[in-house]
């Protein structure tokens, strides 16, 4: 059994069961030959599909002089981690039909689930990529890469009856929201998303602090499982 | 068939801010009263716990804490041309599931309404004349007063502990409060909240264009307060996790904080959850409630005969209760006809994000930390030349700095990519947003009914919403949006990005739950469903609460209007006991 906190917090704020070798997997770093060992590395993914959402990540928050990118901040191991749970499976959303397609302001209309969206698009990205590049989406150069994103985006990338804008903007906001989120979900490690633009944290009181106008917050940054779990989660390593 | 219980004297459907002070008032008046509660039990200690509630992604995003679409949902279109089609998760609005209901989700943002926004209909005619209303407005007065309201504002706030500044106390006007607003008997409880850099920036930058800001109304508590029930809440942390969190400092209003330590003592009260109440039973002359029908956590459907009935849900679930129980006529817009589902309105939001150098720390927040200014709120301006009905206030609210859903972006920085990592270091800390929040006004094309195609987990019907922005609301929108703006371009070096609503009306982005209508009070049994005290017309033992009974919605948050209402209502029922019957003939 796994006696520590940080971890069993994050087991319980991620509410996925997976088996631990999948989750240590999912916490971090890079690989380390654990797939070689025949124990599956990610929680929903295929091999292939974290290929294809490691690299659009890294293009969506690429790596440079201001900080780690999606890849190294844990992005990829984070939507892999809510598609498996329930919010891949749409578990909270109204899924009867019949499916009738409706205007923008009525919203979303299909009937896939986050966890399907991501199966079939990339499916469709890839095929797209081969007819075109005669290359993976992994495989691109970035520009390459970056035109890709941009055709999706602008829904200009045929996924069958998946409109490529839809998925597009599934992904960039599950990319922000892992970049972004508190690190006990397996994203924003080492605090990269927070560090770029000064978010401490959620701490409890600024009583004393909120009249100091002006005034940078100097207290060190906190998550909801402690104040380094990045190294608490990341130290078993071995992301797909 | 449904297993039938003991009865019992009054049974609430629903089990938050409404039903919890009814029940205190109705089980002090000594009678027998049970809330049934379709979510779950939650409190403080352990679910709203600091060492997990601060927990952007899970609760926001995720939008745990909210009512969930998988089981009951309401299906929307623009205009009758369409087909309603379901939402499907939650977006524009975001109702509750669970004790406490809303209240346990809400910024606290505690406002009064105008005097004028009760008697809009008189007001308006008065001033402007019959014919500057828009022949399709159902613009109506409320059949109750401000003045009566008055002294139910005042038990509210107390009831909270509002932190504030009174701007009219007895009709003298007091310097730093709200100049507009109606006569109070006293000031606030508390005393306002601590400014944040933002809000002093917002201050300074509104005075300078000749308006008169002040600190917005607050449930999250200045200091520490016990209130007149005796319970004792605790001084506001700025944590910045208010709206869409329940408070876990016993600082922010809700029924867990103000009420319920004192009611769940009682004898004369309990309450059960996972109760899903689907149906008001009526005898078979269809003028009184004999009880309500719910499905339990098994699915076990019961009867629960009481000789009062309350409904105390969310504003759209009241109409949607009402409907499916056959209880009044129901509205049809074609012959303007029937008044159940009539009148649903909504507000209208825009926003004015602020660009400029000063460290703003925007994290240090609370759900009801703003400074606001009101000279274009309800009629408090001259509407003559500007040809809409309706305004609302202009605030620059610190709610708090959650990076993935409060962080502004300047208008050109790119949507992603390295030149939206440099845009997010650049603007976390110094953009700010300043927001306009505007009334909607009830149009002959707005309602509520039931869906023909799409049912919910119990089998009934979904509630159908018809709903689009007016004419009106989008000039008044950008009307206050514009104003907006000018006090933002006087935050020294402000570059900013002026946000505009524009129709159609989108059930997507998040904009406001503040739903008002489809049940709505007043004089006129022929366009109202509940009288002056929120009796029903056709069912004297049956009352509805909260917003669903607003006529139409006014430029302010509910929650105190709903409260004050509810207060009002509470002291009818207590002389409806002694002597039942309809409390208002016709």
């Amino acid at each position: 059994m796994n006696h520590d906190p940080a971890r069993r917090d994050f087991l319980r704020l991620v509410g996925v069961a997976v088996p631990a070798s999948m989750l240590l997997c999912a916490c971090g770093g890079h690989d380390t030959g654990s797939a070689a060992r025949g124990v599956r590395s990610t929680a929903y993914f295929e091999s292939g599909e974290m290929d294809f959402i490691r690299a659009a990540t890294a293009r969506l928050i690429p790596e440079d002089a201001l900080g780690p990118g999606a890849d190294k901040a844990g992005v990829p191991a984070f939507i892999d981690l809510q598609l498996a749970g329930p919010y891949g499976r749409a578990e909270r959303w109204y899924m009867q039909g019949p499916w009738p397609s409706g205007t923008d302001s009525q919203g979303y209309q299909l009937r896939y689930t986050p966890a399907q969206i991501y199966r079939q698009a990339i499916a469709g990205i890839d095929k797209h990529c081969r007819a075109k590049y005669q290359q993976s989406f992994a495989g691109l150069k970035t520009d390459q890469q970056d035109e890709v994103l941009h055709a999706l985006e602008g829904g200009k990338v045929d996924l069958g009856d998946l409109p490529s804008k839809t998925f597009f903007n599934l992904l960039w906001q599950n990319t922000q929201e892992g970049f972004l989120a508190d690190p006990a979900y397996g994203g924003n490690r080492d605090f990269a998303g927070w560090k770029l633009i000064g978010f401490p944290g959620p701490r409890y009181n600024y009583v004393r602090e909120i009249g100091e106008y002006g005034k940078p917050y100097g207290q060190p940054y906190v998550s909801l499982i402690g104040r380094v779990p990045g190294e608490a989660l990341t130290h078993a390593g071995g992301a797909a | 068939m449904a297993r039938r219980l003991p009865p019992v004297d009054v049974v609430l459907v629903g089990f938050g801010w409404t039903a919890s002070i009814i029940a205190q008032e109705l089980t002090d008046a000594g009678v027998q009263v049970l809330a049934l509660e379709r979510g779950a039990w939650r409190d403080t200690v352990p679910d709203f716990a600091t060492d997990h509630i601060q927990d952007e992604l899970r609760y926001a995003v995720r939008k745990q804490i909210f009512e969930s679409p998988e089981r009951e949902t309401m299906t929307f279109r623009n205009n009758t041309s369409q087909t309603a089609l379901p939402m499907r998760h939650l977006g524009s609005f975001l109702p509750a599931a669970g004790v406490g209901g809303a209240g346990v989700h809400w910024n606290g943002q505690c406002w009064r309404f105008l005097p004028q926004d009760f008697v809009i209909r008189t007001h308006t005619e008065q001033r402007y004349g019959k014919g500057f209303i828009p022949a399709d407005m159902n613009l109506q007065d409320w059949g109750v007063t401000y003045e009566e309201l008055e002294p139910h504002y005042d038990r509210f706030e107390y009831l909270c502990g509002v932190s504030g500044q009174a701007g009219n106390v007895g009709g003298q006007l007091v310097a730093g409060g709200n100049p507009f607003e109606g006569a109070r008997a006293r000031g606030y409880p508390l005393p306002p909240l601590e400014r944040c850099a933002s809000t002093v920036l917002f201050d300074k930058a509104a005075r300078e264009v000749g308006f008169k800001p002040f600190p917005c109304p607050a449930a999250n508590a200045s200091r520490p307060y016990r209130n007149p029930l005796g319970v004792q809440m605790g001084q506001c942390t700025y944590c910045g996790y208010c709206e869409w969190f329940g408070c876990g400092n016993y600082s922010k209003a809700s029924p867990q904080t103000t009420i319920l330590p004192v009611l769940l003592k009682k004898d004369n009260f309990r309450f059960k959850t996972h109760c899903a109440v689907t149906r008001v039973n009526t005898d078979n002359t269809g003028k009184r409630a004999t009880g309500v029908t719910y499905v339990d956590v098994d699915g076990n459907e019961w009867e629960q005969p009481a000789q009062m009935v309350v409904l105390c849900a969310f504003a759209h679930h009241n109409v949607h209760l009402l409907l499916v129980s056959k209880i009044g006529q129901p509205y049809d817009p074609v012959s303007n006809t029937g008044v159940v589902g009539r009148n649903y309105a909504y507000q209208i939001t825009s926003s004015v994000d602020v660009f400029q150098k000063e460290r703003l720390n925007p994290f240090m927040g609370a759900g009801a930390l703003g400074q606001a200014v009101d000279e274009f709120n309800g009629d408090n301006f001259d509407h003559g030349p500007q040809g809409f009905v309706g305004g609302g206030y202009i605030a620059l609210w610190n709610t708090g700095g959650r990076p993935i859903l409060q962080h502004y972006l300047p208008e050109k920085a790119p949507k992603w990519g390295a030149g939206w990592k440099k845009a997010m270091h650049e603007n976390y800390l110094t953009a700010c947003s300043i927001a306009t929040h505007g009334s909607v006004m009830s149009y002959r094309s707005s309602y509520l009914d039931l869906d023909p195609t799409w049912r919910d987990a119990y089998g009934n019907p979904l509630l159908r919403l018809t709903f689009d922005f007016q004419p009106n609301e989008l000039k008044m929108s950008g009307f206050l949006t514009d104003k907006a703006a000018q006090i933002g371009r006087a935050i020294p070096g402000a570059t900013v990005h002026e946000k505009k609503r524009g129709g159609p009306y989108s059930i997507v982005p998040y904009q406001t739950t503040h739903n008002t209508g489809g049940a709505v009070m007043g004089n006129d049994p022929k366009t109202s469903v509940v009288n002056r005290y929120l009796q029903s017309w056709d069912v004297p033992n049956l009352w509805v609460m909260g917003s669903s009974v607003f006529p139409q919605n006014a430029g302010y948050n509910p929650t105190g209007t709903v409260g004050a209402l509810t207060y009002w209502s509470a002291a009818a029922m207590k002389r409806y006991l002694k002597n039942p019957g309809p409390l208002v003939t016709t």
